[in-house]
């Protein structure tokens, strides 16, 4: 509000360095979720940048459904070790147990995996705050979701009890077993974190460029064969196709884009031509309107 | 269209690079459901093309399910984002909508229209630089109008649209807008707005929403979205006073010791000086680091980690500022406060104060008057309630540092929060440290700590154990206090003087002489003016041979 000579991106930078400065400051064991995907990439990178020279003072820590993509994980190790951060890696055992997949589970599959899993993850290590990803214009619940969204003791978000957020001072305080999820990039678009990405030459997993890979074709979707847990249903075959990925999650759930788009510029200027929004590729979206605001209540990001 | 396409299409890097001096407008959107609001806003983001194929799907899809245009499409959809208030047919909290052009990107606060919601209009308008207030041309002003129009000047917005809507229903007919705008400018006038710009409007069927429409050829001025592509907002403060709230001290090895935080006002540079408000210690900027590459200016608005060229104490809470135009450091801010909670303020009572630098404990000691939002007219009251609105007087446990509001949005503003509860139950907007008023200058004598008296305006400040030091002099600063101040005594200081030892206080300003002077005279001392470079002194003692006929030994002062 004090700043418009600056152009848009430094002020969405300016507040999100201000976000993650001020949960370090006031949170006693903060952790930013790491899903690998751009948003993290740019969280992450913004993270760097509020703390240089030093590491940021908190761990990442990734919820493994173990069917992300395989060029994910390796992108996720690297990630972590260049920028010197700890890396948690939680998988819901219980879960992997019960052989639940994303085939077998449905809907399911996503609450137990990662709904579940999460939860697990911050009951163990006791975070008080975690950052996530999430963008405002994502998704029509978020728009109305504070960028410091308080938890009750079963991670629960409860849309009518928000706190009032003002200017940039937000509130911190919870008690013993409560915790705040934090969103740095509330106020992002799609469009500017691509943007961002290409102003400060952010590392991006592979799989946004385009390339040629190995796809089958089902419900209307392509989806890639990234190892042998993929059973082929009857008259589906592998084909191979310039591919690439506008968002990223499990593999069997989501879907490629046909694409010649091999560099930075091109997925921007493809995104800008493109009319369908990069959550239609992921399938939890379709079980029915609302279902984003459902899955949020009971503890989703 | 909003987007060059042209350009996307032929050359990309072109457009990206066009695309990096894209300033940020924020502006909210104030109405109810009946004014057309969400119907504006979501014309917006179809026009400026932020709706994609499968949102448009799924728009037709429950336009025909729940839709209010008979099936046709209803663009108050694309907004109403939990499912309750979609059922309910109206939105209940404050949501944020994005759209940009070429020339800016835009952050709509949307919050409704509803009496009880006060609190989410003035938590939208928070952040906002330009509001635009929906009145449907069939009725005129409403006192909802009013109100909004209250709340967005009361919040410091500056800039206000009247979107006059559905001129189709009363024919476009240039009497019926020229008459409402007349109403409201009337009415707007003491609430003192840089600039109010009436629009004849039809959000549904996009007259004046993005191109002049043909329909009001009467009409010169510009269409909604060129209005919010083309306005200035002030705002920039990159020529004001140097402010940065410490946020976190970066402090990663014994060599590197950086303050981060975001600034709030003015400009700075390597080797400029810079003072902590609180302690008065000065000091130089040495870098100011960044991720990207030492920079050799940053302005307001940037997060920055500023070293100094001294190891002078500084931390999370603390505001480094110009030396020659220090914020206000005071105990007693009074403030307009919008109470946000179900359970009233209890004066008195202590909360948890949050403003740019700090988290204090303190109380509201006295509510001055409360404003009816609807009448814009003072009453007496005891508290405030829910929504209620008030200028109120606050205690705090320690000085903090901050400004006017009307100076600066970021460092003069402040939520409180229940202890208890930990909920956000009020904000608030500093009008000044302390009214100046008539002196009550008596002092009281010895008394540790003592209350400000009911009422009373004047800062007391005790003279305890604290401003005491070893021995030789001690220093009060002084020059972080606005208002009237007096003192109040303990016997700690009295023995303190006694034993020879000085009392050096450094002065803000002239005003404050007199109540120097007082204290030397009730407690019987000497006190030696000095001006210098750095500003206005005294020292006062204790002729402690005085009993023995008079002058003391050592006089020099020596400071």
């Amino acid at each position: 509000m004090n700043s418009s000579n600056l152009t848009h991106l430094q002020q969405l930078e300016a507040e999100s360095i201000h976000i993650i400065r001020e949960v370090v400051a006031e949170f006693g064991n903060p952790v930013m979720l790491y899903s690998i995907g751009k948003d993290s990439a740019v969280m992450l990178h913004l993270a760097r940048k509020a703390f240089f020279p030093a590491a940021p003072p908190f761990p990442l820590m990734h919820i493994d459904t173990t069917w992300k993509f395989r060029e994910m994980i390796q992108f996720r190790d690297r990630m972590a070790a260049e920028c010197g951060l700890d890396l948690i890696v939680h998988v819901n055992e219980e879960g992997v147990r019960q052989g639940v997949s994303p085939f077998t589970h449905g809907a399911l599959y996503t609450d137990i995996m990662k709904t579940e899993g999460l939860k697990q993850a911050l009951d163990r290590y006791k975070f008080d705050a975690a950052f996530g990803g999430a963008r405002r214009d994502e998704e029509k619940s978020r728009a109305k979701e504070r960028i410091f969204s308080f938890r009750n003791a079963n991670h629960r978000w409860d849309p009518k009890l928000q706190r009032p957020e003002l200017w940039k001072l937000y509130n911190t305080r919870i008690k013993p077993g409560e915790s705040i999820r934090v969103f740095p990039l509330s106020n992002w678009t799609e469009l500017d974190v691509w943007q961002y990405i290409h102003l400060e030459s952010i590392p991006i997993v592979p799989l946004y460029y385009a390339a040629v890979r190995p796809v089958v074709e089902r419900d209307g979707m392509l989806i890639m064969v990234d190892d042998d847990r993929l059973e082929l249903q009857p008259g589906e075959t592998v084909q191979y196709k310039s591919v690439r990925f506008r968002t990223l999650g499990c593999y069997p759930l989501t879907a490629a884009v046909e694409s010649e788009a091999d560099t930075l510029p091109r997925i921007i200027q493809e995104m800008l031509l493109t009319r369908t929004s990069e959550r239609q590729g992921r399938l939890i979206d379709h079980d029915s309107a609302g279902s984003m605001e459902k899955k949020k209540q009971e503890g989703y990001f | 269209m909003a987007h060059q396409s042209d350009l996307i299409e032929k050359d990309i890097l072109a457009y990206l690079k066009s695309q990096e001096e894209k300033s940020l407008l924020r502006f909210i959107t104030c109405g109810s459901v009946d004014d057309g609001k969400s119907t504006l806003i979501g014309r917006l983001l179809w026009d400026s093309k932020m709706v994609f194929e499968d949102q448009l799907a799924s728009l037709e899809a429950d336009s025909k399910r729940v839709g209010t245009q008979g099936g046709a499409i209803d663009y108050a959809l694309l907004l109403d984002g939990l499912q309750a208030e979609r059922e309910q047919g109206i939105t209940i909290d404050v949501a944020y909508r994005f759209f940009s052009t070429d020339r800016r990107k835009f952050i709509v606060a949307d919050t409704p229209g509803h009496e009880q919601y006060t609190r989410n209009m003035v938590t939208g308008a928070s952040t906002a630089q330009v509001a635009v207030i929906l009145v449907d041309a069939r009725k005129g002003l409403l006192t909802q109008t009013r109100r909004h129009s209250f709340l967005v000047s009361l919040v410091g917005i500056r800039h206000v649209v009247l979107a006059i809507n559905k001129m189709d229903l009363v024919g476009f007919d240039a009497e019926t807008f020229d008459a409402i705008e007349r109403d409201y400018r009337q009415f707007a006038e003491p609430l003192g707005f840089a600039s109010i710009t009436a629009i004849p409007l039809s959000a549904l069927n996009g007259d004046n929403m993005i191109e002049a429409s043909v329909n009001t050829p009467w009409y010169s001025g510009p269409a909604l979205m060129d209005f919010l592509e083309t306005v200035q907002v002030e705002g920039d403060n990159r020529a004001e006073p140097f402010r940065m709230p410490v946020q976190w001290v970066n402090r990663p090895h014994l060599d590197f010791r950086g303050f981060c935080g975001v600034i709030a006002a003015g400009t700075i540079r390597p080797g400029d000086e810079l003072r902590v408000a609180a302690s008065g210690h000065t000091s130089r900027v040495a870098r100011i680091v960044t991720m990207n590459g030492d920079l050799a200016e940053a302005t307001a608005g940037q997060a920055v980690t500023l070293t100094l060229t001294d190891e002078i104490d500084v931390s999370r809470g603390d505001m480094l500022t110009v030396p020659d135009s220090p914020p206000i450091h005071a105990r007693h801010p009074e403030a307009h406060l919008v109470w946000m909670h179900d359970e009233p303020l209890q004066p008195g009572q202590i909360y948890l104060v949050k403003t740019a630098t700090a988290v204090t404990p303190g109380r509201v000691t006295a509510v001055q008057y409360a404003v009816d939002v609807n009448t814009l007219e003072q009453k007496q009251v005891p508290t405030l309630g829910l929504n209620g609105i008030g200028v109120v007087r606050l205690e705090l446990d320690r000085p903090i540092s901050f400004d006017t509001y009307r100076q600066n949005r970021d460092t003069g503003s402040f939520i409180m929060i229940d202890r208890f509860t930990n909920a956000t139950v009020a904000a608030g907007m500093v009008i000044a440290a302390a009214p100046l008023e008539a002196r009550n200058t008596s002092l009281t004598g010895p008394g540790p700590d003592l209350a400000e008296p009911d009422g009373g305006h004047l800062r007391r400040i005790s003279l305890s154990e604290s401003f005491i030091s070893g021995t030789g002099v001690s220093v009060v600063d002084l020059t972080g206090e606005w208002g009237p101040i007096g003192f109040d005594v303990t016997a700690s200081f009295t023995d303190y003087l006694g034993k020879g030892n000085r009392v050096l206080f450094r002065l803000r300003d002239l005003a404050q002489l007199e109540a120097v002077a007082l204290l030397a005279y009730d407690q019987t001392l000497t006190f030696e003016f000095d001006r210098t470079a750095e500003g206005v002194s005294i020292l006062i003692f204790k002729r402690g041979i005085r009993s023995e006929g008079g002058l003391l030994t050592d006089e020099g002062t020596g400071i």
